[in-house]
């Protein structure tokens, strides 16, 4: 255990302890004490961009499951850490927000922060493991945060379809991962990801990598809300602000993009890596483009928004493994796409963080975030109003914002798909340029709907909940600093590419390095009258031509029928599980426990028959066998007569003295056959047990003659020989097969010697075997528990009863 | 449940003591001879159902005030103090130690640990068996 | 004699068996109570009958019977105990409650929901 691994699970060392403080000091927000540690945990982060700079890697382990290669193996290097940085430092500014956000005396803040601090160990977990199979525990941990988020207003229905359906999605992409995992497994023998990529030539020549590749692009797509599994994102925004601005923009929903650039190393070589991610990247950025400017509600907006950007994203990292068919790296120009992918990566982290931010502040202050009932606020909420106006334009790639950069970035890198020749590039790639183009217009003009619909046009104050005014100073602090930083990464980004790009980049591109080498990013302002420049110039204009006509042309969104939306879909589908597996179950399990003992008694038969038949285990040998007793012999008469009396006892008196006889015979059964404390523990029970059946005598029903048509009693009766044929060809077997020596001799010997006893059976129980006896009384406390609880407590249900 | 049989009676409280006697050294026997924990339980417990049926629950009641339930959880605290005891001395939980001592009057006797532990299945036995029986019997 | 208790052990599975399935609960309780009686034997002969003295070392016997079943059985006796007066009051308190021990009228589920 280094100080590596604490500070990776410190997050969830402070969650057990958190709810102590929430209960016991109430007048503080509880905030205030979750705060440090993100702070904390920045700056020790920070200390490594020395080592990451220099393509140094920190590598600290300790054993956990050793028999199966599984390790908490920790690892830092120059992707890991990019978004270690990028956890705790937003993960700070939201901690921030989140005190001003939610109020102390209403809301249920232990259970908040437990939630937040978990996703955050859980988020470093994923991106700093080394090894895939806790990197998937960490995995599983973020989706189940993110659902209990999601909830977090678990009073509304909203919330709760919203966070069930992101947990139905992500945690099904989680376990197409797992099969990913362990398809790598089998390839390579091993869960180190350092190992794996390694032996990345023996993976792409191996017949399940396309298997393994869907499924690891399963859990990725799940989690970055990609196309067609997008759907999750935007009913996720039912979870607080802070909760959307710091999971469902800036961190969970990248672990997606982080699965695919730490994977890169291993799969990108193969051209349907190529096609996939960047196919669905494209896509998605433009449905989600798309789908963003129809929207009313302001968190809805961010939402499709983030999944248009989470695609651009991804869809640079598509394109960005291209790179790798050419050799060398000062002339490679194809690098270019996972610069951009890197470098929007953050910066989408910084707008997107801040709008969401600026939209929960709206929300606050005024009590709706519906476009339509607001309007004009630039004159109540200038700072806010200001913050809107860096992010949204950031966002829409205009200049002097970060967003303007990475967006030309992204611009060269699809022109360049242009110039490829592998893989039918250069006849179907066209369609990468142009659905970004045309995407890029969709964002340009939902950023202008987003800040000028709101802060702009007419003041309408009745629609409003509240009085809106400024926001208070602690709530403006982290839009602020995310919105200073979109500046100062737009002015000088080139504080980020030596030490933040170039290092993630050597993660996800290694194989264009040699020893030593690294990349050298520089991220230019202008770079001439270009192709990038003019679609950008394309983009504005005809972007604030459809953003002035957009009443006239939104009704075209209209067009699609409701029914066909992927939604739907989703609902349908899991109406239909739902009532198929009901159906299933119910097929066969119909409530009757006969049927439910006939399963098992046919089981029994089967299973015990068939395994006496095919190992050839019925035998008989009557070498061994003793002698047959006069008393022996009366006695066996005596119970199996007594055994059929019962069958045909008509009232519940003979009933229950003929079961008294059977066991009084079987206590002299153990009497002749030398089992003294059996014999009278049998006897001193059987008094008891019949001492019971009496006193319940009055409260049982009387016995009815059994009513049931002759099949009914044919296949019991057919069952029960089954039953006791087996039984019988068991013993008869067990008797007459010696596997191996019984373990009995050693109690025989040793009882005297190390149990200083004579009693076997007492030593046995009692020494030997103690644990055992220990149990068994406990099962017998709970047993008289039980009756106690049944008889005592009685559920007042009314008369009905 | 109320009976009220002279014979019954007057034989039970002969030989309830005879029972309970022979219990208990069913019960310190258990190591060498036939006997033990359970036997020696059950056997007090029979004992007791007999008084039960012989009187009736409130008469019983009145006699030995026991709470049965709590008598079950002091068994197994004895059965697993005993168990968790060995921890104390470094060797794995249930390990026994047994000695032998001379005591005055009654010579050589040996001690064991073991007595200890079955003194728990003895009480949880008695517990277990006189609580079913009397919430059964007090159920009307 | 191994032989002849294997076909009696035989023979109170089936009777067990068949009290089990049938409609009464009653019937079902003392089948289960049957079904243990059965197990006991079965474990016993298992192991071998007669092959000694009591499991006693005071016996001084040259071979003695196997302990092991013993403690087995003594184990499963005093719970079957338990498990079968639990059942008990499980059957006469559904019984109270619910006003029938058919068990085709005590079903755990609805069927039309």
């Amino acid at each position: 255990m280094s100080l590596l691994h604490l500070a990776i699970v410190s997050p969830l060392l402070l969650a057990v302890i958190i709810p102590i403080f929430s209960k016991s000091i109430r007048q503080i927000h509880t905030g205030w004490f979750v705060l440090p540690l993100p702070v904390v945990l920045f700056s020790y982060f920070l200390s490594f961009i020395s080592t990451t700079s220099h393509q140094g890697t920190v590598y600290e382990s300790f054993e956990w499951i050793p028999s199966l290669g599984i390790n908490f193996a920790a690892k830092i290097d120059g992707l890991g850490l990019l978004f270690a940085l990028l956890i705790s430092g937003i993960g700070s500014l939201v901690v921030l927000y989140s005190i001003y956000y939610l109020e102390k005396d209403k809301e249920q803040l232990g259970s908040f922060y437990v939630y937040l601090l978990m996703f955050m160990g859980a988020m470093f977990g994923v991106v700093l493991s080394d090894n895939l199979i806790v990197m998937y525990g960490f995995w599983e941990l973020t989706s189940i945060s993110s659902f209990l988020l999601i909830g977090y207003w678990y009073h509304r229905e909203k919330s709760r379809y919203g966070a069930q359906k992101s947990m139905l999605i992500t945690v099904f992409g989680g376990l197409a991962m797992l099969g990913g995992i362990i398809l790598l497994y089998i390839m390579t023998g091993s869960f180190s990801i350092s190992e794996i990529i390694t032996q990345s030539d023996r993976v792409l020549e191996h017949t399940l990598l396309i298997p393994a590749l869907i499924c690891f692009l399963l859990g990725a797509f799940t989690k970055s809300a990609q196309f067609p599994f997008h759907i999750w994102l935007p009913d996720a925004m039912e979870a607080p602000t802070p909760v959307s601005a710091y999971l469902h923009s800036a961190t969970m929903v990248k672990a997606g993009i982080y699965l695919v650039a730490r994977m890169s190393p291993v799969f990108a070589e193969s051209p349907v890596w190529l096609w996939l991610v960047g196919g669905f990247g494209i896509v998605t950025l433009f449905w989600g483009s798309f789908s963003a400017v129809k929207q009313t509600d302001l968190k809805s907006i961010l939402a499709f928004s983030t999944v248009s950007q989470l695609g651009l994203i991804m869809s640079l990292l598509g394109v960005g493994a291209a790179a790798l068919h050419y050799d060398g790296i000062d002339d490679n120009v194809f690098t270019v796409a996972t610069t951009a992918a890197v470098f929007h990566l953050i910066n989408h982290a910084t707008f997107k963080g801040s709008l969401f931010m600026v939209v929960g502040i709206v929300d606050h202050e005024t009590g709706t975030r519906d476009i339509r009932k607001l309007g004009g606020l630039m004159h109540l909420m200038p700072i806010t109003f200001t913050l809107a106006i860096i992010g949204a334009f950031s966002m829409a790639g205009l200049p002097p914002f970060n967003g303007f950069l990475s967006k030309e970035m992204f611009f060269t890198g699809m022109v360049k798909i242009l110039q490829m020749d592998l893989f039918s590039l250069s006849t179907w790639g066209l369609l990468f340029p142009v659905l970004a183009w045309i995407a890029s217009v969709f964002t340009f003009i939902y950023s202008m709907k987003l800040v000028f619909r709101t802060f702009t046009g007419k003041y309408k104050p009745e629609g409003l909940k509240k009085k809106p005014h400024e926001a208070p100073l602690g709530m403006l602090i982290s839009p602020v600093v995310l919105g200073s930083l979109v500046i100062i990464f737009g002015l000088f980004p080139n504080i980020l590419s030596h030490n933040l790009i170039s290092p993630a980049m050597a993660s996800i591109l290694p194989s264009l390095l040699s020893p030593g080498d690294m990349f050298d990013v520089h991220i230019y302002f202008w770079h001439g009258p270009t192709p990038e420049l003019f679609m950008t110039i394309g983009v504005v204009i005809l972007g604030i031509l459809l953003y002035l006509t957009l009443p006239k042309w939104e009704r075209a969104y209209h067009l699609l029928p409701e029914k066909l939306t992927l939604n739907k879909v989703y609902d349908k589908g899991l109406e239909s599980i739902q009532t198929g597996s009901f159906k299933l179950t119910r097929f066969y399990m119909n409530g009757y426990i006969r049927t439910y003992l006939v399963y098992i008694f046919a089981f029994f038969i089967l299973i015990l028959g068939y395994t006496l038949y095919k190992k050839d285990a019925f035998v008989i040998d009557t070498a061994h066998v003793s002698s047959i007793g006069f008393y022996e012999l009366v006695l066996s008469v005596l119970i199996v007569v007594s055994t059929i009396t019962i069958l045909f006892a008509k009232s519940r008196l003979t009933s229950i003295i003929l079961l008294g006889a059977v066991g009084y015979t079987v206590a002299l059964f153990f009497v002749v056959f030398r089992a003294p404390d059996l014999a009278l523990t049998q006897l001193v029970i059987e008094t008891v047990s019949v001492a019971l059946f009496l006193l319940c005598f009055y409260h049982l029903p009387k016995l009815k003659k059994e009513e049931s048509k002759i099949p009914f009693k044919l296949t019991n009766a057919l069952i029960s020989i089954g039953v006791g044929a087996i039984v019988t060809a068991i013993a008869l077997s067990a008797n007459s097969t010696k596997l191996f020596e019984s373990i009995s001799q050693f109690y025989v010997d040793n009882t005297y010697i190390r149990a200083a006893g004579k009693n076997m059976v007492n030593v046995i129980l009692v020494d030997f075997r103690g644990f055992d006896t220990l149990f068994e009384i406990c099962v017998l406390a709970i047993a008289a528990l039980g009756i106690f609880a049944m008889i005592k407590l009685r559920l007042t249900r009314g008369k009905e009863g | 449940m109320r009976t009220n049989d002279l014979i019954l009676q007057t034989v039970t409280k002969v030989i309830l003591f005879i029972i309970l006697l022979f219990s208990i050294h069913l019960f310190f026997a258990g190591h060498y001879y036939p006997g033990g924990g359970f036997i020696g339980g059950l056997m007090t417990a029979g004992a007791l159902v007999l008084l039960l049926l012989a009187f009736d629950m409130k008469t019983v009641a009145n006699i030995l005030p026991v709470n049965y339930r709590i008598m079950t959880a002091i068994g197994l605290l004895f059965s697993i103090g005993t168990g968790a005891g060995s921890l104390l001395f470094n060797v794995p939980f249930l390990t026994h130690a047994f000695t032998d001592v001379y005591l005055p009057l009654l010579g050589k006797t040996s001690l064991h640990t073991a007595v200890l532990f079955d003194i728990g299945v003895y009480l949880v036995v008695i517990g277990v068996t006189m609580t079913i029986i009397q919430t059964i019997g007090e159920d009307e | 004699m191994e032989i002849v208790m294997a076909f009696v052990v035989g023979i109170i599975f089936m009777a067990a068996t068949y009290l089990m399935l049938s409609k009464s609960l009653l019937r079902i309780i003392i089948g289960t109570g049957l079904l243990s009686h059965g197990t006991h034997l079965l474990v016993l002969t298992m192991g071998g009958l007669k092959n000694g003295a009591a499991p006693l070392l005071g016996e001084h016997a040259p071979s003695y019977n196997d302990p092991l079943p013993q403690a087995l059985i003594l184990t499963a006796i005093v719970i079957a105990f338990g498990v079968t007066s639990f059942f008990l009051v499980l059957a006469y308190r559904a019984y109270q409650e619910l006003g029938t021990d058919n068990m085709d009228r005590l079903r755990g589920t609805k069927i039309n929901e």
